[in-house]
């Protein structure tokens, strides 16, 4: 049962095949391309990683209309997603808000590239190593000229 | 009774992966070349029992052997050849011994093909990557066995899930495997060096083609998925930031990282600390990958298993592999010395860069997978990670390795002078400048990221490929053929690779102008994409083999001539009730016209059509890095092993 539920939410995901349909559409461009812009960092709270502008499950659809008739009613795109975030929580925006709760998730790949850079300068500033791995095996004499040749194909 | 024979060559590789993991270790320990010379025929005869063992389950399927529970779940008689062949790896047990399969080709492969590798490396390379197969081989007799029999026999199957019913599954797996198992043949080799302390340029460059090996394979797997997901799942994307992509991405990223830091080891003795620790990583993440997906942490289109012992069992090997490299790293790390020395603006400057930012992206991937899942175990709250979080931080993470990469092509090592680099890469400065300001002017400046895309994407392009001119001209343009012809080839490799990212960043770039129409069509009815008229002639019913289907008719008119017939549909497999998308595509130079269909209302139906610009950039760029890969495999340096009488004086010294 369980696996045939899967099977179902799998073949779901795939055949969306139309997502938005043509009747659900905005008679003005301008606020049509707004709800557009704005489906496309909604999820689709039943799918798989989905936003609601890819999704054809009937939630989505619903949610679809549901930020027409804010944009309609003269709500900003920042008015929506607060409306959408009041009734159904952040699980809906496909880009979380920056809060202390995410400052992990938005600062962890900053920090990564701060700490690489503070090793790497390390890398420069080393200027006087000429201490061998110690503890391990030494080469012979062999072995390093293998080395040599191995590094320097051409001399 | 193949059955069964399947299922006892994987209890006896089993053994031998246990035998192969300890004796040629003890050998090594002891400097007993009788113990190590175990490493060779053991690999070799994992190797060839799984291969027996896929064999079996191979001919299960093929014979529709309904008996075998995984057959059964799986495939079905109408079912066309391909896919009762392709649905052999299309499901949980049997992509899981395709790993396996795959894991044990690498151990034969060092074992043929490692006549350069000192012996006690090699010894232990095999025990380390026997030590894995072992892990994975209890995983799979314990609670993933393929050859679990059904009693009383169904007469008929349930068949392959029909997204996966597509000649694309019969090569993606494959591919990608080949690079997400194969940097466990390297995770392997830098376990050896650590156990063995022996850390020099001379294992980067036994490695080197290892690493360049899976590397090729994930590049080509990934861009093969990727546009698989395009023309089946039918609106036209083409990476969804789905954590399962993100699986084999972060892998990538850090196997690409991995890829120049061991130049750095090779050509110069330095990075060494770094690069052992990238091939621990970029294993770990496959192995990562692999937990995320088989264990149903994520449920998504790739996650055929949600049982949780199978879940334990994988986090289980994960910690044991992961931890025990680091700790071994921990150990031996500190004896590691630096190497050569270089200034930050040389070409060993410029890998360092290309490891920060790599890192960095790689990071903002596993972050951005793993945070909701720790946050929802952590707190219960659920929040969402989507394609917009990754825009905001993956892509400002890849912009400076990719800006970047025209100029660290062509910098000295050990010191270089960025100056007369940006002087001589100044026709790739114009050239892409123009494209930008072109595009801006055509289009009225509307998307501001995609034109600087663009305007990148040509200058690296240009600017790879300006090395190579640089490098043949060197001495005049008389005798600039023939230099051209001497020169290495990993270097016009590395120029084709960094070409193929300048052609994947114009076509990303492009997918910015794309055109969409959404229409509720009845026959008769016209749209009108990039000067082509595409005219709806209506749609029918149509039976396949194993399954039903709408079949819509398009006819594409230039001017007044008809230059194509498109055929999108629906299609409903036997024993499924949801439909999937059949897309059509019309390819017009790199671009593309792209149609799919929706509901039918009488005799309107709702279509989507797109102009996709460039798109089939995209997939070329990354093949175009795949070949090059290939092609730097078939360097001199790499196809010419060192004379014999070296190895012959090795063993001799390691029997004394």
């Amino acid at each position: 049962m369980k696996r045939s539920l899967l099977a179902a939410a799998i073949v779901l995901w795939a055949t969306l095949a139309l997502a938005l349909a043509p009747s659900e559409r905005l008679a003005d461009p301008a606020q049509e391309a707004r709800a557009r812009e704005l489906s496309a960092e909604l999820r689709c709270l039943v799918c798989q990683n989905q936003s609601i502008d890819d999704s054809d499950a009937d939630l989505a659809k619903d949610l679809r209309r549901l930020v027409r008739e804010r944009i309609v009613a003269g709500d900003s795109n920042a008015e929506v997603k607060e409306f959408l975030v009041r009734r159904f929580g952040e699980f809906v925006l496909l880009k979380p808000s920056f809060s202390i709760r995410n400052a992990l998730l938005w600062l962890l790949p900053l920090v990564v590239l701060m700490f690489g850079f503070v090793a790497s300068r390390r890398l420069f500033a080393r200027r006087t190593s000429g201490a061998g791995p110690a503890g391990a095996a030494p080469l012979t004499d062999a072995e390093q000229a293998e080395i040599d040749r191995l590094t320097n194909p051409h001399s | 009774m193949i059955v069964e024979t399947g299922h006892f060559a994987l209890v006896l590789a089993l053994v031998v992966a246990g035998l192969t993991m300890v004796v040629p270790l003890m050998g090594a320990m002891r400097g007993d070349a009788r113990l190590m010379a175990v490493a060779n025929p053991g690999a070799l005869a994992q190797f060839a029992l799984l291969a027996l063992a896929f064999a079996a389950l191979t001919a299960a399927y093929v014979g529709s052997d309904f008996s075998v529970q995984n057959v059964y779940e799986n495939s079905h008689t109408d079912q066309p050849l391909i896919y009762r062949f392709s649905g052999v790896w299309g499901n949980h047990e049997g992509s899981i011994l395709l790993w396996v399969l795959i894991l044990t080709l690498f151990g034969a492969c060092v074992a043929l093909f490692g006549r350069n590798i000192p012996e006690a490396l090699r010894a232990v390379t095999l025990s380390v990557q026997s030590s894995i197969s072992a892990a994975f081989l209890l995983f799979i007799l314990f609670t993933s066995n393929p050859f679990s029999r059904l009693f009383p026999s169904p007469a008929e199957g349930r068949s392959l899930n029909p997204v996966l019913q597509d000649p694309g599954l019969a090569v993606h797996p494959p591919l990608l495997y080949v690079g997400y198992v194969g940097f466990s043949i390297v995770f392997s080799f830098a376990a050896a060096a650590l156990i063995l302390g022996r850390i020099d340029a001379g294992w980067a460059r036994i490695v080197r083609p290892w690493i360049l090996t899976a590397w090729v394979g994930l590049t080509a797997g990934i861009a093969l998925g990727s546009y698989w997901a395009y023309y089946e799942l039918g609106w036209g994307g083409y990476w969804f930031w789905d954590p399962v992509e993100n699986s084999s991405l972060m892998p990538w990223l850090s196997g690409t990282a991995l890829l120049h830091s061991a130049i750095v080891m090779e050509r110069r003795d330095a990075l060494k600390i770094w690069t052992i620790l990238l091939a621990i990583l970029t294993f770990s993440l496959s192995l990562l990958g692999t937990f995320l997906v088989r264990s149903g942490v994520l449920t998504s289109v790739h996650a055929f298993a949600s049982d949780p012992a199978r879940g334990v069992f994988i986090l289980l090997i994960l910690c044991m592999f992961i931890g025990g490299a680091l700790a071994l790293f921990a150990a031996r790390g500190p004896q590691m010395a630096g190497g050569a020395l270089f200034s930050p603006i040389s070409r060993e400057g410029s890998l360092v860069l290309n490891n920060l930012f790599l890192s960095a992206a790689c990071a903002a991937v596993l972050i951005g997978t793993l945070y909701p899942l720790a946050l929802e175990a952590l707190t219960g709250d659920k929040i969402s990670v989507g394609p917009p979080f990754f825009n905001a931080t993956f892509l400002p993470l890849c912009l400076p390795v990719v800006l970047a990469m025209p100029f660290g092509q062509q910098l000295a090592w050990k010191r270089g002078d960025l100056l007369s680099i940006a002087s001589r890469l100044f026709i790739a400065v114009l050239v892409g400048g123009l494209t930008a300001l072109a595009v801006a002017a055509t289009t009225h400046g509307t998307d501001v990221v995609a034109i600087i895309g663009l305007g990148l994407g040509v200058f690296v392009v240009v600017g790879s490929l300006d090395d190579l001119r640089v490098r043949a001209f060197r001495s005049g343009a008389a005798n600039a053929l023939s230099r051209f012809a001497g020169l290495p080839r990993t270097v016009i490799a590395a120029a084709i690779a960094h070409m193929g990212v300048g052609l994947m960043v114009i076509g990303i770039s492009a997918t910015a102008f794309h055109e969409e129409r959404i229409a509720a069509m009845a026959p008769g009815d016209k749209v009108q994409l990039d000067g082509l008229d595409i005219v709806f002639g209506g749609a029918r019913r149509v039976v396949g083999p194993n399954f039903a289907a709408t079949v819509a008719n398009f006819a594409v008119f230039d001017g007044g001539a008809k230059v194509a017939e498109l055929h999108p549909g629906k299609r409903t497999y036997v024993g499924r009730t949801m439909p999937t998308s059949e897309t059509a595509r019309l390819t017009r130079g790199l671009g593309q016209i792209y149609l799919a269909i929706g509901d039918s209302h009488g005799d309107k139906v709702d279509v989507r059509a797109y102009w996709k610009p460039w798109v089939l950039l995209i997939w070329i760029g990354p093949l175009v890095m795949s070949l090059a890969g290939l092609l730097s495999l078939t360097d001199r340096r790499l196809r010419i092993a060192p004379p014999r009488r070296v190895r012959k004086a090795a063993i001799l010294e390691a029997a004394e």
